[in-house]
């Protein structure tokens, strides 16, 4: 089980949840697991084709998955997930 | 039996090893013995030896074990003749410092000799008084308030980042505030844009700045920019300055500047904001990623609103924007560890602060060794701009406009 955290501008998607609870081998299966229960998500974090939006970082345990194996990378229980899409807000 | 002055000169001569102005600058230079200039304050703003120690003989024993706290340490005291810096040894002697040696003919004869010496700045009374609370921080100290006074650092937006970090700033003596803004006070930027007032509503941003800023600190001089930051001005705003708070709210002023900050090597210290949480990182060019290497596109509109469609808990950028100042503080004075290659994120209402780890991309447009080739033979590399070419088109405004 591993927890994925979910930023605000997504949370309207997930029923305001600030985290959910997902099980998944993968961070692709993660996010996948995600989608599935949430579909409101889907466009928001990947592509038509399946890839991630190059918008949205994924951090797995504070690195960022583009530098460990992408969506392939292994999961360990209790391993926490962030997603973070840019955010503009400044004034 | 009473001792004379002589006989207590003598005693100290026979206590005291005595190193020669070239052995002092010898083992400086190589770092093998800290130097400790034992005059008093008047005789030290005169001139003195680069990299030495200022603890003035009146107060030595009171301020050496803070100053240097390990007893074995070689040192080398020196004053004015050689002989106060004498009587200095025998002391810190006394109090178990096993390495000191004072050096003959004092700073007289280091001159002299042609050796290296630095003149410290000077602040004026009262700027010590001002910023004495600075000056007791041995970071900090008369050097390193010199450096933040002699400092230019420009603020994109008097907003809510831009405002309690100018404020801070400003207070903090950074001797020239930059203000890029063009929109005027709103009565619902006063939630959290404290650097304005209710009797401004109305008045340009720029100007309201200024008008707190120097009501707070004479010293500073402010610049207005009351433009919009848009690529044919970017660089010549830019120029000069040693570091740029980014606190705007779109995300075409962030890539432009970015793209412009990277080629001027001038580091930005950025914030963004939304509802109750803030994200915070240092793009410091070439010394870990920027701002396209962590998001290489811009997200579409409906995912990324800003401030004046998603709300802000006003003390959020408060917290965000003073967090910027302290890292702007840091990057001058050359001190801490910068947030460069880490990004901070705060919850508000959890009230945790977490941080994940930034990395350079190697194929980043604009920082990578490829785009500093491409730069330097003429042909930069594409970018994925915000205009028809770019995945979601972002209308909307520019700085400020959209508190």
């Amino acid at each position: 089980m591993s927890v994925v955290r979910i930023p605000p501008v997504l949370r309207s998607s997930v029923g305001g949840a600030k985290q959910v609870v997902m099980t998944g081998a993968t961070v692709g299966e993660l996010l996948a697991g995600l989608v599935a229960a949430h579909p409101g998500l889907r466009d928001q974090l990947f592509t038509p084709d399946g890839e991630l939006n190059r918008f949205v970082n994924v951090y797995l345990d504070g690195q960022d998955v583009r530098y460990l194996g992408g969506t392939a990378t292994a999961v360990q229980p209790r391993d926490e997930l962030v997603i973070l899409p840019a955010m503009a807000g400044g004034a | 039996m009473p001792k004379s002055y002589a006989d207590l000169l003598k005693e100290a001569r026979s206590q005291v090893r005595e190193v020669s102005p070239a052995e002092a600058d010898a083992v400086r230079e190589r770092g093998e013995a800290v130097l400790v200039d034992v005059r008093e304050t008047s005789e030290w703003e005169q001139g003195h030896v680069p990299g030495a120690l200022h603890l003035s003989k009146s107060y030595i024993e009171q301020d050496i074990e803070a100053a240097i706290a390990d007893r074995a340490r070689p040192i080398v005291l020196y004053c004015a003749g050689g002989v106060r810096s004498l009587f200095a040894a025998q002391t810190l002697s006394e109090m178990g410092y096993t390495d000191v040696a004072s050096m003959a003919g004092g700073f007289q004869r280091w001159k002299t000799q042609g050796l290296p010496w630095t003149v410290p700045p000077v602040l004026s009374a009262e700027q010590k008084q001002r910023y004495s609370r600075h000056l007791l921080i041995p970071e900090v100290g008369i050097e390193g308030q010199a450096k933040l006074l002699d400092s230019k650092v420009l603020f994109i937006g008097a907003g809510g980042l831009g405002a309690p970090a100018m404020l801070y700033l400003a207070a903090a003596g950074v001797g020239t505030i930059g203000v890029v803004d063009f929109d005027v006070v709103d009565l619902s930027n006063l939630q959290r844009q404290v650097i304005h007032t209710n009797d401004r509503i109305g008045d340009k941003k720029v100007d309201s700045a200024r008008r707190t800023i120097q009501a707070l600190n004479p010293d500073i001089k402010v610049v207005g920019h009351e433009e919009m930051l848009v690529a044919d001005n970017v660089e010549r705003i830019i120029a000069g300055y040693d570091v740029i708070v980014d606190g705007t709210d779109t995300f075409e002023t962030r890539y432009l500047l970015n793209d412009a900050a990277v080629v001027a090597g001038i580091p930005v210290v950025h914030a963004s904001v939304f509802r109750f949480e803030g994200q915070l990182t240092v793009f410091k060019p070439f010394d870990g990623p920027c701002y396209r290497c962590l998001y290489p596109t811009p997200p579409p509109p409906e995912l990324a609103p800003g401030c004046s469609v998603a709300g802000v808990l006003g003390v959020v950028p408060g917290i965000m924007g003073l967090l910027q100042a302290n890292e702007a503080i840091k990057l001058l004075l050359q001190i801490g560890d910068s947030l460069a290659g880490r990004l901070l994120l705060f919850d508000a209402l959890d009230a945790t602060f977490s941080e994940l780890k930034l990395r350079r991309d190697p194929a980043c447009p604009v920082c990578s060794e490829g785009a500093i080739e491409a730069r330097r033979i003429g042909r930069p590399l594409a970018v994925a701009t915000m205009g028809a070419d770019a995945p979601f088109v972002l209308g909307g405004p520019g700085i400020g406009t959209a508190s």
